[in-house]
């Protein structure tokens, strides 16, 4: 292991983390509300938005982002839609994780007894209220181990961007091989520094699952 | 109207190769599926044990899966361990190797989950007629576990297939890089011919995914 | 001269072409406890939702106090307010406590003051002997004190009626009695009740009227109780009581 070398690239894969961060988190804010306001016209049975969504879904849930960014990438711009390659990644991955959240959101949803809803009903609550107090509330709460496997499974698949020429780690590590050729230490960092953005999430994660599921409500 | 380059595709044997590096993706994914699921199904009894170290190693596996993205796996296996071992791996190996890894892990997780969520009196009845270990696993637990297992099962080919367009990156010549190169070959003819063949790739995917994984979910409706 | 509280004509009810509630008519004075026996699927239950507007009727009419409840009218609100239902499944919300599931929809609905909800909830709560549970979770309750905070929750809505659908069907049977005491001083408060059952040692001790009802249908209606459960008139219901005695059928 080549100490020198590893400290000398450091400054390196910071910004490439930095950047990596950035644009995902934008990304998954995106993919946030896209997955709200698609999972809400779902189960509000929206007709003409219902069919289109439902398109939307499966369609990105049945494509890999890369592709998917090679077409706003490489393609839009044949048509007239040039877009800079930090807002492709955060709107692909937008795109991409909206579809997954939207599923994510919906089956919360549908986990809620119709009873919940009528029981709120018959207390004299309207539609939306019994919506807003009673189903929302516990549809969230039941989402967000589900959410928070979103977050990791869309911060890996960050590890795309280098193809539309973002310094992304992946980016880094290949191009410091490429110059320098030492292997080992650039994989290293690699790997150490997807940790420093996934352990935190993952651990998180798996707090947030044990709570869930042995406490609930009430314990 | 401006030419989108579909036409690209019908000229000479385009059309044909871009299949063709879709059926290197396929083919990659089918294999690592298959190692996948036999491996996965001994993985799920194992992770099952109770011994200490056993759980603490199966952990970190299922750790590193989760976590690390498939791109770096790959990295490491192609680049990494032909550098410190000195061996020849030839990258559609490499990307075996990685995607079942990746899936003996899931598929070792979901067979655990559907191992213990079987009753435990269902063990203590076969138990309790004589059966051995093997006979209890091979005639009572795994076909209760079979239909939960499934559609999950599906659901990883998809997965996986979809997974493979990072194996471009290792230098395989699969479907993105087979329509990289029509691109490029025809950059002077039809200089938009991005726009037609990345849509043609991305339809294609579709196509390939979306059947599988309505299977996936008919079956786990209809089985649950 | 009695005050007639809800009167229900000629409903029809059906799923596709599946009947389930067949020309109906009842009317229910004020202070009256009505008890609707009859076997599972016939329509009971059903027929509860209907009155609450959980279900759309395909004809006839539910009035209260001569006000039409109306599925998709503008008043439903202000209507499902006079009638308060308890499910069989308590349905409590899961995500509040005792003490918030009862004064949500006092606070949101009706606008009430959360001081005032609460106290009126605490008075309801002590009355059903659960004041120490208020601050509770319904999961970390037993089946009949979750039923009994339901029965709370639609009380403190001040109903003109109360629905009950099968309110100790769900229940251990060591339970059930708690229940059903709660419900018998309310209707020696003189409430308002519709009630489902099929607990007939109960509906005999409680009920003012009983009906017996089978494919949507009234088959048998007293106003006697005592002697519907001894000496019913019709042949099905005979039927339909003797699967609950055993004793009779060992002795005959």
């Amino acid at each position: 292991m080549d100490w020198d070398a590893i400290i000398s690239y450091l400054p390196r894969y910071k910004d490439a983390l930095l950047l990596t961060v950035k644009i995902g988190w934008l990304g998954i804010l995106l993919a946030f509300i896209i997955g709200v306001l698609c999972a809400a016209v779902i189960h509000q049975k929206i007709p003409v938005l219902r069919q289109i969504t439902g398109f939307y879904i499966e369609l990105f849930r049945n494509t890999p982002l890369l592709v998917q960014l090679f077409f706003l990438y490489f393609a839009l711009p044949k048509v007239g839609v040039r877009v800079s390659p930090q807002f492709c990644g955060s709107l692909g991955l937008g795109l991409l994780g909206g579809a997954y959240m939207a599923e994510t959101f919906r089956s919360g949803l549908e986990n809620i007894a119709p009873i919940q809803s009528e029981s709120a009903q018959s207390l004299g609550m309207s539609k939306m209220q019994a919506f807003r107090y009673v189903i929302l509330p516990q549809a969230v709460s039941s989402s967000v181990p589900g959410l928070l496997a979103n977050v990791i499974f869309l911060l890996k698949e960050t590890s795309v961007f280098s193809t539309i020429s973002l310094m992304d780690l992946m980016f880094t590590a290949k191009d410091l091989i490429g110059m320098y050729a030492k292997t080992i230490e650039c994989l290293t960092l690699l790997v150490v520094f997807y940790l420093i953005m996934l352990l935190p999430v993952s651990i998180l994660g798996s707090l947030v699952e044990r709570r869930l599921r042995h406490a609930e409500f009430g314990n | 109207m401006p030419n989108l380059g579909i036409d690209v595709l019908f000229k000479g044997k385009n059309f044909l190769r871009l299949l063709g590096g879709l059926w290197a993706a396929v083919r990659i994914s089918l294999i690592s599926v298959a190692i996948s699921i036999a491996l996965g199904l001994v993985m799920g009894m194992l992770m099952t044990s109770q011994n200490k170290i056993l759980k603490a190693v199966f952990r970190v596996y299922l750790e590193v899966v989760r976590i690390m993205p498939q791109l770096v796996l790959l990295f490491i296996v192609y680049f990494g361990t032909t550098r410190v071992f000195g061996w020849d791996l030839s990258a559609e190996y490499a990307a075996i190797i990685v995607f079942s890894f990746w899936g003996v892990a899931e598929m070792g997780d979901l067979v655990r989950g559907a191992l213990i969520s079987i009753p435990k009196i269902q063990y203590e009845s076969a138990q309790a007629l004589g059966m051995t270990g093997l006979q209890i696993y091979l005639y009572v637990i795994l076909p209760q576990t079979i239909r939960r297992l499934i559609p999950l099962s599906i659901n990883l080919i998809t997965r996986m297939i979809k997974t493979t367009s990072l194996v471009m990156m290792i230098g395989i010549v699969e479907v993105l890089k087979v329509a990289q190169q029509i691109i490029e070959a025809n950059r002077r003819t039809s200089p938009n011919a991005a726009f037609g063949v990345f849509a043609v790739v991305f339809l294609l995917y579709f196509i390939v995914c979306w059947p599988i994984s309505r299977l996936a979910a008919y079956l786990e409706r209809r089985w649950s | 001269m009695e005050q007639v509280l809800l009167e229900i004509n000629h409903i029809q009810k059906a799923y596709g072409t599946h009947v389930v509630i067949d020309d109906f008519s009842l009317a229910v004075n004020k202070g009256e406890v009505v008890v609707i026996i009859g076997p599972s699927g016939c329509g009971k239950s059903t027929l509860l939702r209907c009155i609450n507007a959980l279900e759309d009727i395909q004809g006839g009419e539910i009035l209260l106090n001569g006000e039409e409840v109306l599925k998709e009218a503008k008043n439903i609100s202000k209507m499902r307010q006079k009638i308060g239902m308890v499910f069989q499944s308590y349905d409590l919300f899961p995500h509040k406590t005792i003490l918030e599931n009862i004064v949500l929809a006092p606070i949101k609905v009706q606008k009430r003051t959360r001081p005032e909800a609460e106290k009126e909830a605490v008075e309801l709560l002590t009355k059903v002997g659960l004041a120490d549970r208020k601050d509770a979770y319904p999961r970390q309750l037993s089946g009949g004190q979750k039923q009994r905070a339901a029965i709370v929750r639609a009380l403190i809505m001040h109903p003109k009626i109360l629905l009950l659908d099968e309110i100790t069907a769900a229940l251990d049977p060591e339970m059930v009695r708690e229940v059903l005491e709660v419900v018998l001083s309310l209707a020696k408060a003189g409430s308002t009740m519709l009630i489902v059952t099929h607990e007939m040692a109960f509906a005999k001790a409680i009920a003012d009227r009983v009906l017996f009802f089978e494919h949507g249908k009234i088959v048998e209606e007293s106003s006697h109780p005592k002697e519907f459960f001894t000496h019913p008139v019709t042949e099905r219901a005979r039927a339909f009581l003797k699967t609950f005695d055993y004793e009779t059928e060992q002795n005959s």
